[in-house]
């Protein structure tokens, strides 16, 4: 079984409606949508959840205060700030290490489950998906990832598919890592600006650092012919290949709105670039 | 004052939003919070005069005293350190530095050391006094990073952060403190779907907030629907026209090549400050 990461680094280039393309195209595939603090595959595959689980992040601490006797140790001991001198809990600063239930010399403070999400096992008009969504304002969205990615293998083994298409969140931290760790490809989707630019280098990087091999696709390569060049230049010097190179089409947003992908959509220039683009990732993940 | 740009979905226009909003006031000291992927510089064009390492603080065992009773191990909330038979091992870049290893450690085994993961630099450009922060490739944690960031505040400056995308922990370490968020979103039902999520961040926090819809044109008219049926005031919309996607693509702002955006980001500054001396 195979895995593929689209990944952008800069947001907004146009990650999920490529995911979503390759969804109608990918003929025994699982999809995964990682971008768990703002999910939109969803919104394209339009899924039916067979299955809903809890999703438990960090514990986080709760201070029973009649039982408190003011001595001030948790604050004191707390690296993140996370108890006020008055023993009040921030809950959006506490990262849940315990140090304050360790110290507290009458336990008055206990680590309790949160609830921070919850992870879904779903079937699209395309193959099985998994996905997941963090609640407001939590932490470990890296760790949501892990248990999406558990997810997409273990639905993978049991229909017996043989690739796994990720859809993954922009950046370059925890969870970014969490998606394309021990993954066969990255298709980094940037466009022809100064930002995406920069944030490209900066995401082949990490691909680079963790070993993965990549390849790029410029979205709306049109906007902008002389970056779209020091594109080309920048991965033929970086020996990355340059495998699709996309028009800007308002087709996209046309397909969106109607819950399409772009393929199913329409079968104009954008659809047949696509298709190209599939055809070389696919060759390379067999 | 402080103003913060979020957005929820990524490539709304947070930078483009900021960044104009930073040149066409006065007395700004501007804070690019997503150290992940910062752009605001590609359009601010600070020179960086300053910059300084960002370190965490990591254990470090001495083997002599070590017992590998693995109480440490047991535990360290993040998986940082695991004990096998007759060793003991550190995983850095999952280390929270809450310095719990250290108090459960009954033989004094455990020790600190700085690692860097990012950096912090600073610069002036058109009278801004600008920071950003860079998490080093490779690197998980970008909290410590932000942090650092947030300590280079001023008080009596019109401070405007730039947000990460996203609705997790650096959005909210980045924008907490804040008397104002705008949020920058794009009328398509991605945009749309971001929007309520964010919405629902700066609810979360009690953040008084307004939207600005950029891409004006594309998609459907929901995201006005929603904006109109929850109260929200629609402070600016910036139409999709190829001139603006190309100057953006070339790093130039839109208030210095017209006068006209100029004052329109002003008027949303006046309205929100207006908002905020209530």
């Amino acid at each position: 079984m195979k895995q593929l990461t689209v990944i952008s680094g800069k947001g907004g280039t146009g990650k999920t409606s490529i995911t979503a393309a390759f969804a109608s195209l990918a003929k025994n595939a699982v999809f995964a949508d990682c971008d768990v603090d703002a999910a939109d595959l969803h919104l394209i595959l339009r899924p039916k959840i067979k299955k809903t689980m809890e999703f438990h992040g960090l514990k986080i601490a709760s201070i029973e205060k009649k039982l408190c006797i003011d001595c001030k140790k948790c604050h004191d001991a707390c690296r993140f700030n996370a108890i006020d001198v008055e023993m009040n809990l921030i809950k959006g600063s506490c990262e849940g290490c315990g140090v304050c239930a360790y110290v507290c010399p009458v336990e008055a403070i206990k680590m309790v489950e949160r609830d921070s999400g919850f992870a879904y096992i779903s079937e699209t008009r395309f193959g099985p998906m998994s996905h997941a969504m963090l609640n407001t304002a939590e932490e470990a969205s890296g760790k949501l990832v892990t248990v999406v990615r558990e997810n997409a293998k273990k639905l993978a083994e049991e229909k017996k598919k043989d690739l796994i298409i990720i859809d993954g969140p922009p950046g370059i931290g925890c969870p970014v890592i969490a998606s394309l760790t021990g993954v066969d490809l990255v298709l980094v989707v940037t466009e022809p600006t100064l930002s995406g630019i920069h944030d490209l280098e900066r995401i082949l990087g990490v691909a680079h650092h963790f070993d993965i091999p990549a390849f790029v696709c410029i979205n709306k390569y049109d906007i902008n012919l002389d970056n779209t060049k020091r594109i080309r230049e920048y991965c033929k010097d970086k020996n990355v290949d340059v495998v699709g190179k996309l028009p800007y089409d308002t087709i996209v947003t046309d397909a969106m709105v109607h819950e399409q992908g772009v393929i199913e959509f329409s079968d104009g220039d954008l659809a047949d670039s696509i298709i190209k683009m599939w055809n070389k990732i696919k060759k390379r993940l067999t | 004052m402080i103003i913060s740009i979020a957005s929820g979905k990524g490539g709304t226009g947070k930078t483009t939003v900021s960044t104009n909003l930073a040149l066409s006031i006065r007395n700004v000291q501007f804070f690019d919070c997503d150290v992940e992927e910062p752009n605001a510089n590609i359009f601010i064009k600070a020179k960086i005069k300053e910059r300084e390492d960002v370190s965490v603080s990591i254990p470090i065992i001495d083997k002599e005293k070590c017992d590998y009773c693995g109480k440490c191990s047991d535990f360290c909330a993040y998986n940082a350190l695991a004990v096998v038979p007759g060793n003991i091992l550190v995983f850095p870049e999952l280390c929270h530095s809450c310095g719990g290893c250290e108090l459960v450690c009954p033989r004094e085994a455990i020790s600190w050391d700085e690692r860097v993961i990012g950096i912090v630099e600073h610069g002036r450009a058109e009278g801004i006094d600008f920071y950003h922060g860079l998490l080093n490739v490779g690197e998980s944690q970008a909290i410590p990073v932000i942090k650092a960031l947030k300590r280079k505040m001023g008080k009596s400056k019109n401070v405007i952060i730039d947000i990460p995308p996203g609705t997790s922990c650096p959005v909210i370490e980045s924008i907490s403190g804040s008397d104002y968020c705008i949020l920058v979103t794009e009328p398509t039902p991605f945009g749309l779907h971001d929007l309520k999520l964010a919405v629902e961040v700066v609810r979360h926090l009690n953040i008084p907030f307004g939207v600005i819809i950029n891409r004006d044109g594309i998609g459907d008219n929901k995201v006005e629907f929603y904006c109109k049926n929850e109260n929200i005031p629609v402070l600016l919309k910036i139409p999709e026209r190829k001139k603006i996607a190309h100057l953006y693509s070339k790093g130039i702002a839109l208030v210095n090549e017209s006068h006209e955006w100029h004052e329109l980001f002003g008027l949303v500054y006046n309205r929100i400050k207006e908002e905020v001396d209530k």
